[in-house]
This record gives structure tokens, C-alpha cells and sequence, in this order.
């Protein structure tokens, strides 16, 4: 299945030498905008907010901050917290001096955050708190060349007396004398800037190997936000959420490159425990959320549906199943019963909007799902709701953005076609490659993966799949991960896993059958919703492990798996992959671990090599298998949990049974 | 942080007290010196005395002999609410929160002793009573931050899990911004993890507000990490005190905890 499609002519778009870099561009926005809004923090239970002229003048005392402490053109500076404005200022204020900036996930391990520390050989951290002050002090003898520790929260450190080590307060306070000692310096070091120069290395989680630090320069992140907020008709009076790790290209993309390109404001929640409430109290109007974000607040829709009255429960279920039933309908393309439209209206009135409000989606324009599919089912919740929910595709290497789904053009099982200036193909091995003006510059200091992934311009995205008749891309699973049963029959992991973790009581879930003669699968429960099931119905239990392994629970997730296998005969190709025995895994598959990415994306082959036992017995006649886990807590110490996991048959159907 | 605390003058005395229930003598001759900026732990087994002995430092009791001086003044005599006036506040043993109040009232009733308006103004919400009221949150928004809870501000507190209950706690004896802070079995009834963050707490508070911490603490590896000084009370008797390396080592205090019989 070869296929062609682009959003438009690919040029080496001019940008304006006075606005061709972040830090020029914040200065435009002080500029213009000087009272408007640029950026909020919920602090001390108060939304505090700075505008574009606070985030101009704080930029630029950190910047100068950091020229008082000897920074040089081209130093790298990780920054390492949760979504907080001064980060994002810091951010300015590396690129302002010709730095760059490496935001790290902030639950990084300190093995991870060593390694990344150190290969990008930054010389300054700016971080928000003591914690990842701690974690970067345990590693500092692994990175020799980290000079300076400067934090934002000083709770905690007020007795720390580790040289190199400063208050953000503090810094700007040097800057500012450093200001009035050098009054043109920073306007000249902003002046020095070129749109070429690397505005950020996001070094990209990786499912497999060590991190790799992607380049991304100015004119790859000014050119595709331009590029989206053209397609999309984002202005400046959108609101945007900054909830999701810095670190990822994603929120660098949507928080920091759109909002100073078009200038409008975001809003970082409290903590990350307050993420839903803070999202309902700032109404985005334009929101970006991984599937397992869209998963995770569904779940807490369903568990506290299935908490209320019995009668709310049932007109909540019959207002969902019939909004449901007509969105499914129109992304299909097939008739919608007119009895049925005409109900839609109270069945918004009734359950829909508020609940929409509740959540606090009633003002959203636009929303993205990305990262990774979603389960159909999840996406069309949300758009019943009356959320725009579109999927878009994209990646590190190409500035976060490939193909977005245009208004009217929103369906179940593609990503939408090709934005301005992209193209894509699809190489006669099925791999999709592109090029466009986001195209980095390459891995920091691995010019072997950069080889291996950058060929004339055009990059190997890793992912299988094909451009339908009406250009839209579908993806179908990652590449090396699309496999075939012993008898030939398509396999694709990840559709199979999405489908199952569209069950609230699924949390994530790993199928295997490549070369194997049907498929298995490893389920992880998810604790929340599993363990309201099991108090509504009296069921005790002592632990995560104890809970997985009920019985009770057993039959649970085997009726979730018949219901996929059922779904599964719609699909022509992947009917014959079902699932035909499975087990819940007494451990939540876990970062720390290794088992999948910070971003959430299943590790499979680290999975294969550490669960084999597991899935040999999957594939015999037994019906437990022990299991001894090696479980890493936060502070990176490790301990043992044994268990004795059963293995049970799941329900499948016959193909002839669709026709 | 010991040594330079047990130069200055003792934030607290107390001086030889005894407390009598009926026959059981609760304590006998009790004396010890809480230092400004330490954080001091009693421990001793079960019917010690160590909480009869913070009941009687915030009032509740009073003891038929011996002396407490707070900041060098006689206060033997003081009922809970004047002794809570003077700074000194407490959590208890077990959790007594408002249970269908909100987090963020609970702790706001730790304000109220610093409370001074009249209810006709609190009422209607003017002037210096908003002023007021603005002010007291600002000083309870500080802490529920501190104790990383905004998440539960709005939860009533009698449907928060109990380390959270127990946390909660402490940002209400926390609220009323007190010079001396006394933590009943902070840690009792917790998960390992739990532990860990309430000994980072303690931690923070006595580090960040200054407040010196006296607690009764049976998990003897949080004593060891996050105390100062200790203080073993067995059968209402100080028996030792010191660095809690020391006082680990020390024969009375084991012999205390094996159980060796007394005469």
C-alpha cells in the first residue's frame, strides 16, 4: 500500500529576521500585548497571572541572572520541574543568550537524569524544587561539567550550603544588578540570535536504548506552530493548559512555541494532583491530552457513574449510549435516525453538557489526542460529549507536528492529513517517512542514530501504516511491532491493547503472538476503578496483587476480553488475531521499571525478555504460574514481590458468526 | 543543631511535676528542658506517661507537684485555651478533625484564637472583617502548600484516608502559627510511605517556620532520623535523655524495652 501525500508546497519559509527566535518573538508580545495575560500559576489556591510583559521582564532577569554567573553562548541548561512560569521563562532565557535549553521529566530516576545531565554536558540547571535538587546533587560527581544548581522553591533548602548551588530569587537580583552594569547586553545577545540556531534538545524516552537528544532549531518550532495555528485558526485569545511534562516535545510545541507565537495564554495547574480541578476551574479552549489522559478522565466518569442513583445512572447511560451511537454514525459516514437527532438536544440538556461542564471541556474549540492511537470507543465518548476531539500525529524529530484531522474531517481510524509544508510517503516496507520544515537537526552527539533515522531530508518515523484514498494518514502500529501469528494471520499488538484499555478496569495491557500460533495477553488493572468494583460488591482485599488476582476479578477482565473479540470480527484483516488466554500481571507496569516509557508507551521488547516465563506458560496448558518482580521505588531502592498468577482461557468468536 | 539549642535558655521547663490518677502515679518528678529550635521525642512503652506528660505541658492536666515554665514564666496553672494563646499547639493520638467540615475550615479553625473581629462585621463580611478573614487564608493557603494537600482543600476531611487525616492535623496546630508544636503518635497507624513524608514534614516545619517540635514517637528509626535529643519515660519516670545515638545504647532504656522486671 504505497502512498503520497503532502499539505503543500515544501519551501524554506522566510522568517523575519526581527522575529525569527523565541526570545525575539516574547519581546514582540511585550510589545504588543503588554497587559494581556501570557501565563498563569495556580499558587497558594489563587490563579496568579503574569502578562506578556511580566513574561518579557522575568526572561530577561533570569537571562541576565545567568550571565552574571559567566554563562556562554552555546551552554546547555537543563531544566527539570513541573510546568511552572518561571521554567518557561528560563526556557526564554537560555535561547535569549544563545543557550539551550533540555528540559528533563521531572520523575525522572537519578540514573536517567544522570545520563541525559551529562550527555547534553549542561553546565546550568534550573530547577523548580528540592527534590530534583537532591536527585541532580546525588549524581553531580557523574556530570563534571554542571556548574549550577539554581532552584525555584527554596522550601526545604534553606540549609543547604552545596556550592554552585542558588534561589531563583536570588539569580534575578544578580541579574538585575548585571542589568544596570550592562545595559545593552541583553538586547545584543537576543540580537545575535538566528532563526537556525537550536532552540531545545527534547531528548525523546525511547522504547528502546538510551535517550537520544533531538535538535530542534528556532525556524522548526516557529514554522510548524505558524504552520498549525494557520490550519487550525488559533488566535490569541485561545486558553491553554500546561499540565503535561515539559520535557516532552508536545507541551513545548503547544505551551511554549504556539502560545508566543500567536501570543495567547496558558494556565500551569497547582500540582499534579490538582490537575482536573484546576482544569475545570480555566475552561481551555484549546486542550491537548495523550489517550491515557482521555482514558484516565473517563474512567473517573464511569466510577462515579456507576456510584450514582440508580435512575441518574440510567438516564446518563441512555443520553451517552444515544449521543455515542450518532457521533459513531457520522465519523462512519452512515444514516442517523432522524427520531434519534432529535432527541440529541435534551439529551445534551440533560447529561451531556453538564457533564461536559463538570469536566470543564464546555469552552473547548479544539482538542488533540496524540502520542499514540486511541481507542475508537474514547474518542468517540469525547466527541459525543460536543468536545472537537482530533487526532493528530507527530513526533520529536518533526517539532512535535505531521498531519492534524481538519474541522469536518474528523475520523475514527486515521490521523488526519499532512499540514502546510509536510509530506509523506510510505516506503515499500510500509513505513511512513516525511519531510517538512520541522525536520530536525539531528541527535545531540549521535550522528550514527541520525544516520539511521535522517535520510536526504526525510525521517524514518518507525511506524507502519498507509495513506488512504482521501489522503489521510492511517497508522497501524509501530513498525518493528506489527507482527503475523504462526499461520500467517496480521498482528498488531497496539490495536489490540488500545481496544482493551478502553475498559475502565484495564490500566494497560500488552498483547504477544508474533511467530506465536494465536495471541496472549498481559493485563494490568487499573486499581481505582477495579477496586470501587470490588467494594460495591463486597469483595475484600489486602493489595494491588491480592486484588488482581481474585477470581471475582478474573471473570471480570474476561468478559472486557470477549467484548474486544466481538469488536474484533468488524475488522476485515485482524479478525483472526483474538485473544485466547491471558493473565493480570500482579505489578502496574511502571517507568521506574523500565516496562514502559515516561510517555506510557509499552516497552515490548524489555517486556518480552523480563516477563518470558510469563508468557512460555501463557502458551502451555498451566493454569498458575509464579511470578518474583523486582519493583524500583522512587528514590530508586528496589524490593521483591511474589505472587502466584493464574492464567485463564478468554471467550473467542467464531468469524462466521459476523457475516 | 543540638549543641547550639542546649546553650540557649529552654523554650520550655518542666520541673520536677507529678501527676496523680487516683492511686496510678502517672508521672513522678518529671523534669526536662524543650530547647528553642530542636525537635525533642519521648518515647518510653505503653503507660509510660509520655502522653499524660503533653497533656499536661497544653493544660488539660495539671500536676500536684513541680512547675512549667514557658519562656522562663510560671504557666503551671493555665487552662488549654490560655496555653494554646501563649503558642503552643498540639495534635492528638487520635485524629479529632471536624469531620464534616472541609479541609481548608478545619485548618482555618487553627486561626481562630487569632481571630479578632466582631461577629456583626463577620457576618455581613466587611471591611476589616474580609481584611481579616483575607489575611487568615493567606496564612492557611501558605501551609496547606507546605503540606502539598491542595488537592483535598475542598474534601470534607472525615472522607480523606487517615494519613491524610493525620496530615490535616498538623496544618491546623500548623495554622495557629505556633512557637511550639506537640505531636501526639504523628506516625501512628502509617504506611512506610507515609512515614517517610510526615518525617519530611516535621522536618520542613522545624527547618522553614523555625517551630521546635516536641513528639511522642514509637517507630524508633524515626526517632533516630529526625530527632535532636530524646527523652525515655518508663512508669512515669524520665529514666534517660540525649542524642539518640546515646540514648539507644543506653542499658536503662533497653532494659526498659526488653521487659527486664522492676523491683
Amino acid at each position: 500500500m504505497l502512498g503520497h501525500a503532502t499539505g503543500g508546497a515544501h519551501t524554506q519559509q522566510a522568517l523575519d529576521p526581527e522575529l525569527d527566535t523565541f526570545p525575539k518573538l516574547v519581546r514582540r508580545n511585550a510589545t504588543r500585548w503588554p497587559r494581556k495575560v501570557a501565563i498563569r500559576e495556580k499558587d497558594l489556591g489563587i490563579w496568579q497571572t503574569y502578562t506578556w510583559r511580566d513574561y518579557f521582564e522575568q526572561a530577561r532577569l533570569i537571562a541576565l541572572g545567568l550571565a552574571a554567573l559567566g554563562f556562554r553562548r552555546g551552554d546547555k541548561v537543563a531544566i527539570v520541574g513541573d510546568n511552572r512560569p518561571q521554567l518557561y521563562w528560563a526556557v526564554a532565557a537560555t535561547q535569549a543568550l544563545g543557550g539551550v535549553p533540555v528540559p528533563l521529566y521531572q520523575d525522572s530516576i537519578e540514573q536517567e537524569m544522570a545520563y541525559i545531565v551529562d550527555h547534553a554536558g549542561a553546565r546550568f540547571a534550573v530547577v523548580e524544587d528540592q527534590e530534583q535538587v537532591d536527585k541532580l546533587l546525588h549524581v553531580r560527581d557523574r556530570c563534571p561539567r554542571l556548574e549550577h544548581i539554581v532552584y525555584e522553591d527554596p522550601r526545604g533548602l534553606r540549609a543547604y550550603r552545596e556550592p554552585g548551588l542558588l534561589g531563583l530569587d536570588e539569580l534575578v537580583e544578580r541579574g538585575r544588578k548585571f542589568g544596570e552594569d550592562n545595559p545593552t547586553y541583553f538586547d545584543e545577545e537576543v540580537a545575535r540570535g538566528h532563526a537556525d540556531d537550536i532552540a531545545i534538545i527534547c531528548y525523546t524516552s525511547g522504547t528502546t536504548g538510551q535517550p537520544k537528544g533531538a535538535m530542534l532549531s528556532h525556524r522548526n518550532l516557529i514554522v510548524t506552530a505558524m504552520n498549525a495555528v494557520a490550519t487550525e485558526g488559533l488566535g490569541p485569545d485561545e486558553e491553554g493548559f500546561a499540565y503535561l511534562p515539559m520535557a516532552w516535545v508536545g507541551d513545548h510545541m503547544f505551551s511554549y512555541a504556539q502560545s508566543i507565537v500567536t501570543g495567547f495564554a496558558v494556565s500551569c495547574p497547582e500540582s499534579a494532583r490538582t490537575v482536573l480541578q484546576d482544569l475545570r476551574e480555566i475552561g481551555p479552549t484549546y486542550f491537548f491530552a495523550p489517550p491515557r489522559i482521555w482514558e484516565s478522565i473517563l474512567t473517573g466518569v464511569m466510577i462515579r457513574l456507576e456510584d450514582a442513583a440508580r435512575p441518574k445512572r440510567a438516564l446518563a447511560h441512555a443520553c451517552l449510549r444515544l449521543a455515542q451511537d450518532l457521533e459513531r454514525r457520522r465519523l462512519r459516514g452512515q444514516p442517523r435516525p432522524l427520531w434519534k437527532r432529535l432527541l440529541l438536544p435534551l439529551a445534551h440538556l440533560l447529561v451531556l453538557d453538564p457533564l461536559a461542564d463538570n469536566l470543564g471541556f464546555r469552552r473547548i474549540r479544539i482538542a488533540y489526542t496524540a502520542g499514540e492511537a486511541i481507542g475508537p470507543e474514547i474518542f468517540v465518548f469525547f466527541r459525543a460529549l460536543g468536545v472537537n476531539l482530533k487526532q493528530v500525529y507527530g513526533m520529536t524529530e518533526s517539532s512535535a507536528l505531521i498531519s492534524i484531522q481538519r474541522d469536518g474531517e474528523v475520523r475514527l481510524d486515521t490521523v488526519g492529513t499532512p499540514l502546510p509544508g509536510v509530506e509523506v510517503r510510505v516506503t515499500p516496507e510500509g513505513e511512513i517517512v516525511y519531510r517538512s520544515p520541522g525536520v530536525f537537526q539531528g541527535y545531540y552527539r549521535n550522528p550514527e542514530a541520525t544516520r539511521q533515522t535522517l535520510e536526504d531530508g526525510w525521517v524514518h518515523s518507525g511506524d507502519a501504516g498507509f495513506i488512504d484514498a482521501q489522503g489521510h494518514l492511517k497508522i497501524i502500529d509501530r513498525a518493528r511491532d506489527v507482527g503475523r501469528l504462526a499461520d500467517g494471520t496480521l498482528f498488531a499488538p497496539k490495536y489490540l491493547e488500545n481496544k482493551l484499555k478502553f475498559s475502565p478496569y484495564i490500566r494497560e495491557a500488552v498483547c504477544v503472538g508474533h511467530g506465536r500460533p494465536w495471541v496472549a495477553a498481559l493485563i494490568n488493572i487499573d486499581a481505582g476503578a477495579v477496586g470501587n468494583w470490588a467494594e460495591r460488591r463486597g469483595l475484600a482485599y489486602t493489595s494491588y496483587t491480592d486484588l488482581a488476582q481474585k477470581p471475582e476479578v478474573y471473570e471480570l477482565i474476561r468478559q472486557e476480553i470477549a467484548r474486544v473479540n466481538r469488536s474484533l470480527l468488524e475488522d476485515e484483516v485482524l479478525r483472526g488475531a483474538q485473544i485466547r488466554r491471558f493473565l493480570i500481571l500482579h505489578k502496574e507496569l511502571d517507568p521506574d521499571d523500565q516496562e514502559i516509557t515516561r510517555t506510557r508507551k509499552v516497552r515490548r521488547a524489555y517486556i518480552a525478555q523480563k516477563y518470558a516465563p510469563l508468557i512460555e506458560a501463557l502458551y502451555s496448558d498451566r493454569e498458575h504460574v509464579p511470578v518474583e518482580a523486582q519493583i524500583t521505588y522512587e528514590d530508586g531502592r528496589t524490593a521483591t514481590v511474589r505472587a502466584n498468577l493464574r492464567i485463564r482461557d478468554a471467550e473467542t468468536f467464531a468469524v462466521a458468526a459476523a457475516s | 543543631m543540638s549543641a547550639v539549642a542546649a546553650r540557649a535558655t529552654p523554650l520550655l521547663e518542666v520541673q520536677g511535676v507529678s501527676v496523680r490518677f487516683g492511686a496510678l502515679l502517672a508521672l513522678q518528678r518529671v523534669s526536662l528542658e524543650i530547647h528553642p529550635g530542636e525537635i525533642l521525642a519521648i518515647i518510653g512503652p505503653n503507660g509510660a506517661g509520655k502522653t499524660t506528660l503533653l497533656n499536661v505541658i497544653s493544660g488539660f492536666y495539671h500536676p500536684y507537684e513541680g512547675r512549667i515554665l514557658f519562656q522562663g514564666r510560671d504557666r503551671t496553672r493555665l487552662r488549654p485555651p490560655e496555653v494554646a494563646a501563649l503558642g503552643i499547639a498540639r495534635t492528638f493520638q487520635n485524629v479529632a478533625l471536624f469531620k464534616g467540615m472541609s479541609v481548608l475550615d478545619n485548618i482555618m479553625t487553627g486561626r481562630l484564637l487569632k481571630m479578632r473581629s466582631h461577629f456583626l462585621l463577620d457576618a455581613l463580611w466587611v471591611g476589616p472583617a474580609k481584611r481579616e478573614e483575607l489575611r487568615h487564608r493567606a496564612v492557611v493557603e501558605r501551609i496547606i502548600d507546605f503540606l502539598e494537600i491542595e488537592a483535598i482543600r475542598k474534601t470534607p476531611a472525615g472522607r480523606l484516608p487517615y494519613g491524610l487525616q493525620k496530615r490535616v492535623e498538623l496544618a491546623r496546630a500548623l495554622a495557629a502559627e505556633p512557637t511550639l508544636l506537640l505531636l501526639d503518635e504523628p506516625m501512628a497507624g502509617m504506611s512506610v510511605e507515609e512515614k517517610e513524608d510526615m518525617c519530611r514534614f516535621i522536618l520542613d516545619v522545624n527547618q522553614e517556620f523555625g517551630t521546635t517540635i516536641a513528639l511522642i514517637e514509637h517507630d524508633m528509626s524515626v526517632v533516630m532520623d529526625i530527632s535532636d535529643r530524646v527523652v525515655v519515660l518508663d512508669y512515669g519516670r524520665k529514666i534517660a535523655e540525649g542524642p539518640p545515638a546515646r540514648v539507644r545504647t543506653d542499658p536503662a532504656v533497653i532494659d526498659a524495652y526488653l521487659g527486664v522486671p522492676h523491683a
